[in-house]
């Protein structure tokens, strides 16, 4: 990967009081490429949709953010709200989990291109806005006959055609999917993957595709990063990174999805750590299997490995940082019931 | 793609007009009917000649039988002649004529000011949700709410009219006003115009200012709390945050889809309203002395003429169905998921 369209910097959002802020991103560095697709994994609750949003600066109201989003040599994290806003559309698109209330009820599908494109391109004729939008709707699978209908004329998996025709419509650098089908059934959501897939070939855009699903991204991916508790705990190549996970986490992660193969479902136990006052060290040392001592002391050191993955855990050293000793197991009690989710 | 068009939503609801209305035109003749008394001896006072009671009896149409008074009752209404009263013998088509236009002064420029300060007072509250602006924006609106319009429109009397004497407090005009006024429409603030009369419209508009205040206040506290509630509700909804999503600017985010989407429930309720606001158009109208037909209701009802009672409850009935299906046109136009 050469050049980065997008840089994140050590990013931190925390949401709530200055006292005790829930640290959803605390610490995370990223780069997406030109037309690269690269898939954002991680349990429910890791900071995915997070980081996701802070990237378009499209934050709730009480968070706060720090550290850096570089695009086009610009910080958006220290750019004024305005400019930010001006950006999302023509630079950076997003489409959400949920495509059945993200359209006005009240407008037709033609008037959300109409102030899409006449928001971000004032000078635009009528018949070049009907065009265009027509354009993107139809690689979409969307018919010019219904360009004139209503939201509520649609079934979810053409909502969310429409909604991805709409981030594209203005032929944005980068589209961040915020699990784009968890909503829609298996046809459908296959049906959308492979439109978003196509999307470097077809717009040359680069997709940040947040998801719960490891399938999907073994498959249309070009890299992966895995996220724990608001930190980044491996990235690489997702060939790479399936064949052989770095991080005790990846790999159970891993281990719990399900195949025709899979006799006993794996999970692994205990619960995602509060994120307001996660642990101390390693924030995933109390359900990791290959604990050390070091691991609820010390917080791991960001490790890049040969095949140019990073990783987030002491198994990989430094090892001249791992005091003398700790590397022994980490002895503690078993993990019980009550503990897990 | 929906199975019902416009154009058939539009007529499906006219249709159900018909039986809401006949069960309306039935609730009122059966209430007054079942009310103890002979109406006619009540109305005419204590020591008439029986001989003349039921001469008027006869010639009203009460010694009938009630089947055959209620089919009389019912055709009358369709062709449109609802009747004379008992006590003033006066057509209740001319009641309607120059009491109404009263009425419909007052009324019309009350929910004007009712929407107006509801709906703006409410949708800055609700944008501005918990800052100082909200919350008085609420106080007022419970006040007004919980005022009786009798009591707001004395204290408006005694403040506007005693202490600053900026308004008058009684009547729709000057007797003046009155006097020189040209009748075109029975709608005193449409005559000034229609002749250019300007002196005698700002009597008329000054006359006007505090019983259409006082009315219209009382439901613009529900208004305010309803505008404000969508507005809060609307600014959580998906497609803002979508809207945003596509860098659609802040202030259009809040005017055209958040207030807009906030606006359709409100519709409703403005309509629903207007039944409350005839109500208080009883009381505001004697409070104020306006020659209006809630004015002449409380004089029929004091005296028992129950012709005249059942015939301005039919108009007021027959004008709440009409303002009914007006708001459900408007919704439709409005709201394209509504034609189901």
């Amino acid at each position: 990967m050469t050049d980065a369209i997008l840089q994140v910097r050590n990013l931190r959002v925390y949401y709530g009081t200055p006292g005790k802020p829930v640290r959803a991103v605390d610490g995370v560095s990223l780069d997406i490429g030109e037309s690269e697709v690269v898939g954002l994994v991680g349990e429910s609750g890791c900071g995915k949709s997070t980081l996701g949003r802070g990237i378009l600066g499209l934050l709730p109201d009480g968070a706060r953010a720090d550290g850096e989003v570089l695009y086009d040599g610009r910080n958006l994290v220290a750019m004024p709200p305005k400019a930010v806003r001006r950006m999302r559309g023509p630079e950076l698109g997003l489409i959400f989990q949920e495509p059945m209330t993200r359209l006005n009820p009240l407008l037709r599908i033609s008037d959300h291109f109409r102030e899409t494109l006449e928001q971000h391109e004032p000078d635009l004729t009528d018949a070049e806005v009907k065009r265009r939008s027509l354009e993107t709707l139809g690689r979409m699978g969307i018919p010019p006959t219904r360009f004139r209908q209503y939201p509520h004329e649609f079934s979810g998996g053409m909502r969310q055609r429409i909604m991805i025709a709409l981030a594209l419509v203005l032929r944005p650098k980068l589209l961040v999917a915020d699990e784009p089908t968890t909503s829609l059934d298996v046809i459908v959501e296959g049906q959308i993957l492979a439109l978003l897939a196509d999307l470097k070939n077809n717009f040359g855009t680069a997709l940040l595709l947040i998801t719960h699903n490891l399938g999907i991204v073994a498959e249309s991916c070009d890299r992966m990063a895995v996220m724990y508790a608001g930190r980044i705990a491996e990235e690489g190549p997702v060939r790479e990174v399936f064949a052989d996970p770095a991080h005790p986490y990846t790999r159970d992660l891993l281990r719990s999805t399900i195949s025709l193969d899979t006799t006993t479902l794996y999970s692994i136990p205990g619960a995602p750590p509060n994120l307001i006052d996660p642990p101390p060290g390693c924030r995933f040392h109390p359900r990791c299997p290959n604990a050390m001592r070091v691991c609820d002391q010390l917080e791991p050191i960001e490790q890049r490995l040969d095949d140019g993955r990073r990783v987030l855990c002491w198994l990989h050293g430094p090892s001249e940082r791992i005091p003398q000793g700790a590397g022994a197991p980490l002895e503690r009690e078993a993990i019980g019931v009550a503990d897990e989710a | 793609m929906t199975g019902t068009s416009l154009r058939t939503y539009l007529i499906t609801r006219l249709a159900l007009v018909v039986p809401m209305v006949l069960i309306l035109l039935t609730l009122v003749f059966l209430l007054l009917r079942v009310a103890p008394g002979n109406p006619i001896q009540a109305a005419l006072g204590g020591h008439v000649p029986p001989a003349y009671v039921h001469q008027i009896e006869h010639r009203l149409g009460f010694d009938k039988p009630l089947i055959t008074q209620y089919g009389d009752y019912l055709w009358n209404i369709v062709r449109g002649n609802l009747g004379t009263t008992i006590t003033d013998n006066r057509p209740l088509s001319q009641i309607i004529k120059q009491n109404g236009a009263a009425t419909f002064e007052l009324t019309f420029f009350a929910m004007l000011i009712a929407i107006v300060v509801g709906v703006v007072v409410g949708l800055i509250a609700g944008r501005y949700r918990d800052t100082p602006v909200d919350i008085a924006g609420r106080l007022f609106g419970v006040i007004v709410y919980a005022t009786p319009p009798f009591f707001l429109g004395l204290m408006a009397q005694l403040v506007f009219g005693v202490w600053l004497g900026w308004l008058p407090t009684s009547d729709q005009a000057s007797p003046l006003t009155q006097a020189l006024l040209q009748t075109h429409t029975n709608i005193f603030l449409v005559d000034a115009i229609w002749d250019g009369s300007w002196g005698a419209l700002w009597d008329i508009v000054k006359h006007l200012i505090l019983p259409a205040t006082t009315l219209g206040l009382i439901t613009a506290g529900v208004f305010i709390r309803l505008t404000r509630i969508n507005v809060i509700r609307t600014l959580r909804d998906d497609y803002i945050e979508a809207a945003r999503a596509r860098g659609i600017a802040e202030r259009r985010v809040v005017f055209f889809h958040a207030f807009k989407n906030a606006l359709v429930p409100v519709i409703t309720v403005v309509g629903l309203n207007l039944a409350i606001l005839l109500g208080g158009v009883v009381l505001t109208e004697t409070t104020f002395n306006w020659p209006g037909i809630g004015h002449e209701l409380v004089i029929y009802l004091e005296n028992r003429d129950y012709a005249g009672v059942q015939g301005i409850i039919v108009v007021f009935a027959l004008v709440v169905v009409a303002v009914s299906i007006l708001v459900d046109f408007l919704n439709a136009f409005v709201d394209p998921r509504i034609r189901y």
